[in-house]
């Protein structure tokens, strides 16, 4: 393939509760239509990975907004207001839907959009992309990377920023969903993989699920070499690509 | 991990935090997880804080389970031989009620 010019800046987005927040926007260069991403950020926060991340999906073809989901702490380094919101309880569920949805209006407004969005989460993106898949309407497609908490074994993990397990909503998820995960990760486990697949198999989903051994968490994050595995993670960025082509042209 | 798992530590002290300056510090937020800088799979990790002044500065750390291990024996040995040079009779000194006048007279 070749790779498209891009441009990319921080842009302004309206989120939940009407709340005006930044998000880091790259799109290819040229009038050409293309699809949208929205890339849930991991729970460490809005750092130079995900905007990396959010780079590389649009050098691959598609208009791609990330979300600081932060941003109501106000202004510091991402680290900080990561711990800030750590100790707070994270955010709540609500809001980050409020945003994400906030988010795909923004790409399907640009007059390069071709109508598709699709989302796609890391870590705690990776559960609030299964939960959006059930609670938001208009996704075409859904990345899950290695999200934890979607299965919830532990009820005292539900709470008033995270009432409800997302896999007890999988009945309500409509868009196709893609899954990547590391046999050695702890957040999902490997039984809890297999549990969140047997529900989407039983309810007739469409999804795909690929493990990858000598993995656990975050192997995509080349930026953390205890996690970093570079094998794994080139295969699951082929399969990304493959199904962000499939589902959002 | 990835959890939002936090022990909190009430605190009374100081640290130098960002930019060199000292601060109050109130709260110690800890948490064993994932660390953002530390290039270990998981790490302790400490953010000393003072939520009394909002808990927007903070000095933090994030240390391997082996060195945050090593860390606890050290503290307690330092206390201990601390009380052995010192006395008792520091307690009534050092109180907490002493030294937090202390404290509060450097800022």
């Amino acid at each position: 393939m070749s790779y498209p010019g891009l441009t990319a800046e921080t842009v302004t987005f309206q989120g939940h509760n009407g709340d005006k927040g930044e998000a880091y926007y790259a799109r290819p260069t040229g009038n050409a239509k293309v699809g949208g991403v929205v890339v849930i950020m991991h729970m460490p926060g809005w750092d130079e990975w995900i905007i990396e991340t959010t780079r590389k999906i649009a050098h691959h073809g598609y208009a791609t907004i990330s979300p600081h989901l932060y941003f109501r702490e106000g202004t510091g380094s991402p680290d900080d207001l990561g711990a800030r919101v750590r100790a707070a309880g994270g955010v709540p569920d609500d809001t980050v839907m409020g945003d994400v949805e906030a988010c795909m209006k923004y790409l399907r407004a640009q007059p390069n959009s071709n109508g598709k969005v699709g989302v796609i989460g890391f870590c705690s993106g990776g559960r609030h992309t299964y939960l959006a898949g059930c609670r938001l309407s208009g996704i075409d497609a859904l990345v899950d990377c290695w999200g934890g908490n979607v299965v919830v074994d532990d009820p005292k993990a539900l709470n008033a920023k995270r009432p409800v397990a997302p896999i007890d909503l999988t009945e309500k998820m409509t868009a196709p969903l893609l899954g990547l995960f590391g046999n050695d990760d702890e957040n999902p486990t490997a039984d809890q993989v297999n549990r969140t697949e047997a529900v989407l198999k039983k309810l007739g989903k469409n999804y795909e699920f690929h493990r990858y051994d000598g993995a656990g968490h975050a192997f995509f994050n080349h930026s953390r070499a205890p996690a970093y595995r570079a094998d794994q993670a080139a295969d699951g960025w082929k399969k990304v690509f493959s199904f962000f082509k499939k589902h959002l042209g | 991990m990835c959890s939002y798992i936090v022990e909190k530590a009430r605190l009374f002290g100081t640290a130098k935090g960002p930019g060199g300056e000292w601060m109050k510090v109130d709260t110690a937020n800890v948490y064993y997880d994932h660390p953002y800088e530390a290039q270990l799979d998981h790490a302790l990790c400490v953010d000393f804080i003072c939520e009394a002044q909002g808990g927007r500065e903070r000095v933090a750390i994030e240390i391997s389970r082996e060195s945050a291990l090593e860390l606890i024996e050290k503290i307690q040995a330092a206390l201990a031989s601390g009380d052995d040079a010192h006395g008792k009779a520091a307690e009534a000194k050092y109180s907490l009620a002493g030294s937090q006048a202390e404290v509060a007279s450097l800022f």
